[in-house]
């Protein structure tokens, strides 16, 4: 029996390097997109990570066409792709007081539009297809660094600007009249989401990363009501799809970026089921009430 | 002595004035209501008041005070009301002062916070989540960190809109408090009897300045008349207005 265990939860990874890394870049990648999606929820900007990874994408192609299959070169592309199309959508935004959201759109599909146009002109190309849509269990030694800096980069912002971040997102024209407002933390803000969708490219691909950031943040909505124990729980779901997902992938010998973003998908689905806020039996049958 | 002069004040968006060419002084320890239809501008003066909004025109000019003096509690409709937060944390902003966006709460601070959730009648409230607030009880969780801010000047926008009896009537006996401590009031209000009953001064506004000054030379039928009239007016190609403003 434990052997049988060990063979399906812990033998792929204590047999196999490559199993290590990806597990080891899952937990990297957990902890920064945790608690950006907890934020990118609360802030009213689910899809904007949509948006931005459809931006980041094009800039990650054409980093490969210009300097072949290099990390540094695509993350760079994707870094300045993405973070070109959030500075402009903010900026127009705020000149011409249209919605953000409205701009994002406008800026990713030219994004989007201009990227499919750059590939197409160098013809077809399985290598840029299978970067685009992530390679965890090839991720090298450079990647996992680049993913755990990232990570560490945001959870010390987060750290450093979290109060503002909340108070932002609860009462604006308070933050404002105490003259602690301003456009900067929105920047900040944007350019995090940038960089964890950039470390997450290589890993699931830039639109799957998205499904790691926002699916373990909308599942723990379910179950605790703090900011601080949203970012925890969200964290906690999205390694626990990291490890479910490579452990699927390994024995089905399936995909692993889908398997990890679709257990995450199960995850939330249960927490739609039984959360205790919101979820569906509590709703349902709600069982005795309290005096009062 | 510290009071807020408005030199021909025009605020407003889009180059439409909601705030039309307003002068007038707001005196150290005086109680204002602004009043007037809807869209009449009050909320923009607020805004103004607070530099939230850059005036088209004309100057307010902080006298003897700075913004830091001034405390503002905006429509609750501005506020993300199911934001994942207890009382307490949204109660303990009012130090912001002391804290900024850095700083540790002390034990101090801590005190005051349940002091003053005590004070607005939300005593046991502190850990409770501010979604499961009723909107009565957010209003009072608000007062509650105005007074921990212990500005000499409070604005308040529509305090008691969507507020029960009860409790408008003890957040009126926290203002009459403020107004012994000899602090500075000006709130948006509707209802004309309250503003009658408690407000010393009024400005009546309706995008123009109606009136100005003592409530009960204010609030007269045909101010009130002229009130209503200039509101139901606009015009989208209104001329520039020949009286400055760039």
């Amino acid at each position: 029996m434990t052997a049988m265990l060990h063979a399906l939860f812990i033998a792929p990874f204590a047999d196999f390097e490559f199993m290590r890394r990806a597990l080891v870049a899952c937990l990297a990648l957990a902890l920064g997109s945790g608690p950006m999606g907890v934020f990118l929820i609360l802030r009213r900007m689910s899809l904007v990570g949509d948006a931005l990874s459809h931006a980041i994408m094009p800039g990650a192609a054409v980093g490969f066409l210009l300097a072949g299959l290099s990390l540094p070169a695509m993350s760079l592309g994707g870094f300045v792709a993405g973070l070109l199309v959030a500075l402009l959508s903010g900026v127009v935004a705020r000149v011409s007081k249209q919605r953000e959201d409205a701009s994002f759109a406008a800026f990713y599909l030219i994004s989007l539009a201009a990227g499919v146009l750059i590939v197409s002109t160098r013809g077809s190309n399985v290598d840029l297809m299978h970067v685009l849509f992530g390679s965890i269990l090839a991720v090298d030694n450079a990647s996992l660094l680049l993913v755990a800096g990232i990570s560490s980069f945001t959870l010390l912002a987060f750290a450093l600007v979290y109060r503002l971040l909340v108070v932002e997102c609860f009462d604006p024209g308070f933050l404002r009249a105490v003259g602690g407002g301003g456009s900067g933390i929105h920047m900040l803000f944007l350019v995090l989401v940038v960089l964890n969708l950039v470390a997450g490219f290589q890993a699931l691909g830039t639109l799957m990363a998205v499904g790691l950031m926002m699916l373990p943040a909308i599942a723990s909505r379910f179950w605790v009501r703090e900011v601080w124990s949203l970012a925890l729980l969200s964290i906690a779901f999205a390694f626990l799809s990291g490890y479910a997902g490579l452990v699927i992938s390994f024995h089905r010998n399936l995909p692993s970026g889908p398997a990890i973003v679709l257990f995450a998908g199960l995850l939330y689905i249960a927490s739609f089921v039984f959360g205790r806020y919101g979820g569906l039996i509590p709703t349902l049958w709600p069982g005795r009430h309290r005096r009062r | 002595m510290s009071q807020i002069r408005l030199a021909d004040v025009t605020l407003g968006y889009e180059r439409h004035p909601a705030v039309h060419h307003v002068s007038g002084l707001f005196a150290q320890g005086s109680a204002t209501a602004i009043v007037g239809p809807n869209g009449a501008g009050k909320s923009t003066l607020l805004k103004g008041l607070m530099g939230l909004l850059r005036p088209l025109g004309g100057a307010i000019r902080l006298e003897g005070l700075s913004r830091r003096d001034m405390a503002y509690l905006p429509q609750q409709a501005e506020i993300d009301s199911d934001f994942p937060m207890t009382v307490q944390d949204a109660v303990l902003l009012g130090f912001w002062r002391r804290t900024g966006a850095f700083g540790a709460v002390s034990r101090g601070m801590a005190a005051a916070a349940e002091a003053a959730l005590d004070k607005v009648g939300l005593e046991g409230f502190a850990r409770r989540q501010i979604a499961a607030l009723s909107v009565g009880q957010r209003q009072r969780m608000l007062f509650a960190r105005l007074l921990l801010q212990d500005c000499p000047v409070i604005l308040l926008d529509e305090p008691f809109a969507a507020v029960d009896a009860r409790t408008t009537h003890d957040l009126l006996g926290l203002m009459r408090g403020w107004r012994a401590e000899g602090r500075t009031l000006i709130a948006v209000l509707h209802d004309f009897e309250q503003v009658r009953r408690h407000f010393p001064h009024s400005l009546l506004l309706a995008r123009e300045l109606i009136a100005w000054g003592e409530t009960a030379t204010v609030l007269t039928e045909a101010h009130l008349a002229a009130a209503r009239a200039a509101c139901d007016r606009w015009d989208e190609q209104a001329p520039l207005c020949p009286e400055g403003g760039e």
